[in-house]
């Protein structure tokens, strides 16, 4: 697919009918919508026990006896999982991975979209399988998968060692390690979670459990020198290389660096670190006391805060912004840079931000109908379905995918129409 | 004799009150400081309503359930708290000091039903104790402090009864009644006695949890 | 140390409290014991300990009291006198046998039902203090073999039967498969994202009770619900890691639970007809992440099918002949006030529902709940013959003419086919879905 530079930003409204699809098909699934707002697609079905894809309109050139997880890669190319006599494999644009698997499931993708993994199972061994390549060593086990950003290492934890049903001893002894591209570290744990891969892909981050007590991080199979209560997920300073994570000490947590305390602060709850894409911020979810939610950004919390939840933080392009969801009383909330937007919402997507951070964008649905805000302002349309709105490169148009009323709806706006 | 008098009735009575006053603000601030320090969440989840929902079912006799299982230990239970707490209060001769001390004076229960409740008080400590000794899940998990703490709750009523009847050495009874009733103040926020002070909070907390998190009854 | 009853009783050994025993020091004891003693507990523990005016009124409420014989040991207070009491007493200088014995109590003594809470005057929650207990135990490693073996797996799988992720999935398209046998365009939307409803259930579902996904299936699809299932970890909602006192790892399982809901963009997670996973995703897991209430509303099985029957979303084509009873579980009646509901949902589905007594917050525990059939075959005679007396009211409402036994728990169902069986009882036993499934309007398939 082309950068979103030379998609069609003239182009003010393009309509794909897709209600009437219900007519060719005996059942038609839920849409799923390219990222340029080109295409739109659904799972079908066309008998029993055969399923195709249909993407504006046409039909992919083979059905299979079962299809599942429709999704388009960030490049705009259409996958599935899909089924043949009791074999499963990844489907590319209608055409299949060359490798079959005994199942295959939770595909990802890397940014740009040009490297897709999957988990796959076969002989009740599992591994991953990226862009059509499995992983050499398989393993009993396998969670917590991970791709990198620029899609040439994947991770998972592995389990490498065996033990007997409800050995409860054995397991104990560790089981477990960390596997990048299919090769575990040689330290085994009691439990291995929530991978992270380095920027330059050389190094492998994971919260561990030493034993059912002592949690901490190990990096390249190299546990911390401390051990906590607890730790969440483990995340790469883009600019050095350190790893940090939550930890938990004495029942709060605080963020700590290579192990050792990195913020001053306490909280209640801390999770969900994330790093400004110049590495220059970090902002976390957190907890400020039971039931009060924020989030921090460097350690300093927002002083807007929610009762129920507060989610999806995301950093603007140029790393100087954040935004959030947050839910209070049942209503969920854009925030941005620690302002609460007026309306509330029965859901809220993670805010979109422009390329130049100047706006945020966010999909939203109340009452059931969907329609999208912009810096605090609506979009007076609304919608049966949406998706995420894209800002364009320079900034001044937003692309919005909706379906109103059956039909597909590719909408080209002015962003000062909304936000004025 | 005299000087034993002026004593318990002056500085020990000044003791008495202080510890008894002074020991229980100490307590429930030091466990509500507890619940700031430790169990905050404990804070969100109190409600008003539940609380006194909670405090005023198990403060009505029988509305609880486990009241209607045990119907005597119910009348008795009921008899001896009301006695325990307002025969002291309200008796006359008690008021008459407070007014001596302090001009201060308010209703009080012609000495005929004050005498009534005293025995009432004092056949509730009987009534517990042979209750601890003879039912087998009570004995269980019965200690020397539960003997004590019966005792110092029956002895300011006995010798209270005692000195009133003018049976036996009455000086010795009457100062026998005063230590006995000031060390039962001093004692309620350091032995068990302090449910008395505990008991609205442990009900509140868990009225709220019922009523306000689980939508049950608590009783 | 006060020579526990249920030394006598078990007299399979399990090599969890046996060799995690044989680890002990003194040392060690002392230091875990005063880690949650004076660390980890505060103000409740304290209140409880000193306002217990040792009057014995709680062991009226309790099953293993009363079904043996009164024996003080099993009072919820003598259990108490014989764990925390000493514990304090000797400020954790206890034995690693007494440890042992401790583990017993609390984990295979004790359901954790509160009905003692609703029997004490003062309110004191001696479920709390059982599970102060248990924590102590499972930082001393002395846990029982078969529910640190669930716990195990909640670890890895972050489910509680070890099932695998592809195993899940592949169960979910079987069942779907299966069901379009009742209905051809039947779906179980995986990971649809925006919907209104994700299901999630407890391991053993898929693991040994498919038919159960299958039935919800069915009443979703009838119902023309906007509904998912994840494709991911998270959809398990069972904990029995908040039954063995691993309270870090029951955080870690509520958050995978929740953050998928919250992925998926769910309005509501409605979940099966367990009990103790309403507790642990409702009351307890929630409040360790931080959050007061679930973040995202929980809604278990009987309050969605009271809604979907009161709103007409499901018809009653037949009513369920048969002459029914109900089992109120702890969870959901006493701990999430649900006993009306599932009365209403019962009265619509069958033509005859006799009430058992005790009933609703008073109802007698099924002795599997709060982890104790976890624990295992070594204690299954523990929990049979510590609830004689759900026998009893169970023999008095066949009396009156049920022949069925509804309970809308996963832990009740077990526990009472096991009372069932060795009592010679006579129940049939179903879930409400089960009932539901059978008398509901289904379009011609």
């Amino acid at each position: 697919m082309k950068h979103p530079e030379q998609w069609d930003w003239d182009s003010l409204r393009k309509e794909i009918p897709f209600a009437s699809w219900q007519g060719q098909f005996k059942w038609v699934e839920e849409p799923q919508v390219s990222p340029d707002g080109e295409s739109v697609a659904a799972i079908v079905n066309t008998g029993e026990g055969e399923f195709n894809v249909c993407i504006n309109g046409a039909t992919w050139e083979t059905p299979f006896e079962k299809i599942w997880h429709l999704r388009f890669a960030p490049d705009g190319r259409l996958t599935a999982i899909v089924s043949d006599s009791g074999e499963w494999t990844l489907a590319v644009d209608g055409r299949p991975w060359e490798n079959r698997f005994g199942y295959v499931w939770e595909p990802r993708f890397s940014a740009d979209g040009t490297s897709i993994a999957v988990k796959f199972q076969q002989d009740m061994r599992y591994g991953m399988a990226v862009n059509d390549a499995a992983w050499a060593t398989t393993f009993a086990n396998m969670t917590c998968a991970t791709l990198s950003a620029d899609g040439r290492r994947s991770a998972a934890a592995v389990q490498v060692a065996d033990f007997g049903e409800a050995d409860i001893f054995a397991f104990q002894q560790g089981t477990f390690s960390a596997a990048l591209d299919g090769k575990p570290w040689e330290r085994r744990f009691v439990n291995v979670w929530n991978l992270a891969i380095s920027p330059d892909g050389r190094k492998l981050a994971a919260e561990v459990r030493l034993t059912l007590y002592d949690y901490t991080i190990a990096v390249n199979g190299e546990p911390w020198g401390q051990t906590f209560n607890c730790v969440w997920e483990p995340v790469f300073d883009p600019r050095d290389g350190s790893v940090l994570a939550p930890v938990r000490q004495a029942g709060q947590w605080t963020l700590a660096r290579d192990g050792s305390p990195a913020w001053e602060r306490r909280f209640i709850q801390l999770w969900h670190p994330v790093f400004s894409p110049d590495g220059a911020n970090l902002a976390a979810v957190v907890a400020l006391s039971f039931g009060n939610w924020t989030v921090a950004v460097n350690g300093t919390p927002w002083r807007s805060t929610f009762n129920e939840l507060v989610s999806d933080a995301v950093f603007s392009p140029d790393g100087k912004r954040v935004a959030a969801i947050g839910k209070k009383n049942g209503f969920y909330h854009i925030i941005v840079d620690d302002s609460v937007w007026p309306q509330a919402f029965d859901m809220a997507w993670a805010p979109v931000f422009s390329p130049d951070g100047r706006l945020a964008a966010a999909r939203v649905e109340k009452k059931g109908k969907y329609t999208f805000a912009i810096d605090g302002r609506l979009w007076n349309g609304q919608a049966e379905a949406a998706w995420d709105p894209v800002f364009s490169p320079d900034g001044r148009k937003i692309l919005f995918r909706t379906i109103e009323n059956g039909s597909y709806l590719r909408r080209v706006l002015p962003v000062s129409e909304i936000a004025g | 004799m005299h000087d034993l008098y002026a004593f318990v009735r002056g500085p020990l009575a000044w003791a008495a009150f202080g510890v008894f006053i002074g020991g229980s603000l100490y307590r429930l601030l030091h466990l509500l400081m507890l619940v700031h320090r430790k169990e905050k969440f404990i804070y969100s989840y109190m409600s008003w309503k539940y609380s006194l929902r909670s405090i005023l079912h198990w403060m009505t006799p029988f509305a609880a359930v486990n009241m209607r299982m045990n119907r005597v230990l119910t009348v008795v239970t009921f008899a001896f708290h009301l006695g325990l707490i307002l025969t002291p209060v309200l008796l006359l001769s008690h008021v008459l000091l407070w007014e001596e001390s302090w001009g201060l004076s308010w209703w009080t229960l012609p000495d005929g039903v004050a005498d009534v409740m005293t025995v009432i008080v004092i056949a509730g400590c009987g009534y517990f104790l042979v209750r601890r000794l003879a039912q087998p899940e009570v004995r269980y998990v019965t200690s020397a402090s539960d003997y004590v703490i019966l005792a110092i709750a029956a002895a300011p009523f006995v010798t209270g009864f005692l000195a009133y009847h003018q049976w036996f050495a009455y000086e010795i009874l009457f100062i026998l009644h005063i230590l006995s009733g000031e060390i039962m103040l001093a004692a309620i926020p350091f032995t068990r006695l302090s449910h008395m002070l505990f008991a609205p909070f442990t009900r509140a907390y868990m009225g709220s949890e019922f009523g306000g998190v689980r939508h049950a009854r608590d009783w | 140390m006060t020579e526990s009853a249920s030394k006598d009783k078990s007299k399979q050994l399990d090599e969890g409290l046996e060799r995690g025993m044989a680890a002990l020091t003194e040392a060690k004891i002392e230091k875990a014991i005063n880690r949650v003693l004076t660390g980890e507990t505060g103000a409740r523990l304290k209140a409880y300990v000193e306002t217990c005016i040792h009057c014995g009124l709680c062991s009226e409420a309790c099953h293993y009291f009363l079904s043996h014989d009164r024996d003080p040991r099993y009072s919820p207070v003598g259990k108490v006198k014989q764990t925390l009491w000493e514990m304090l007493k000797k400020r954790g200088r206890v034995s690693p046998e007494f440890i042992k014995q401790a583990r017993l109590i609390s984990s295979t003594q004790c359901n954790l039902c509160k009905r003692c809470a609703m029997y004490c005057p003062f309110g004191i929650d001696v479920a709390y203090l059982m599970l102060v207990v248990r924590r102590i135990c499972h930082l001393l490693g002395v846990t029982p073999r078969y529910i640190q073996d669930t716990a195990h797996s909640h670890s890895v799988n972050m489910n509680q039967m070890w099932v695998k992720e592809d195993e899940w999935i592949d169960t979910l398209q079987w069942q779907e498969d299966e069901a379009r046998g009742d209905l051809p365009n039947l779906r179980i939307p995986l990971e649809k994202e925006g919907a209104e409803i994700m299901y999630s259930v407890i391991g053993p579902e898929p693991k040994f009770q498919a038919q159960l996904i299958y039935q919800a299936a069915v009443i979703m699809n009838v119902a023309g619900l906007d509904w998912t299932m994840p494709a991911t970890p998270g959809w398990d909602n069972s904990d029995m890691a908040m039954f063995t006192g691993d309270n870090e790892l029951m955080g870690r399982l509520k958050r995978v639970h929740f953050e998928t809901a919250m992925r998926l963009k769910v309005k509501k997670i409605v979940m099966g007809e367990c009990g103790h996973a309403f507790r642990s995703v409702y009351d307890v897991g929630n409040r360790w992440l931080g959050w007061r209430m679930p973040p995202i509303p929980i809604v278990h099985a009987i309050d969605f099918y009271y809604d979907l029957l009161k709103t007409g979303r499901l018809k009653v084509a037949k009513k369920f002949e048969e002459p029914v009873t109900l089992h109120d579980p702890c969870n959901v009646v006493r701990g999430g006030g649900l006993a009306d509901k599932a009365r209403y949902v019962v009265n619509a589905l069958c033509e005859n529902f006799i009430e058992m007594h005790p009933n609703r917050e008073h109802n007698i525990c099924c002795c599997a709940g709060g982890g104790v059939i976890n624990a295992g075959p070594p204690y299954k005679m523990v929990r049979i013959e510590g609830n004689r007396v759900k026998a009893e009211q169970l023999f008095a409402v066949k009396a009156k003419g049920a022949t069925v036994l509804i309970t809308p728990c996963h832990n009740c169902h077990s526990g009472l086919e096991d009372i069932n069986h060795h009592y010679h009882i006579g129940f049939e036993i179903k879930f409400l879905g089960d009932i539901l499934y059978e008398v509901i309007e289904k379009p011609a398939g």
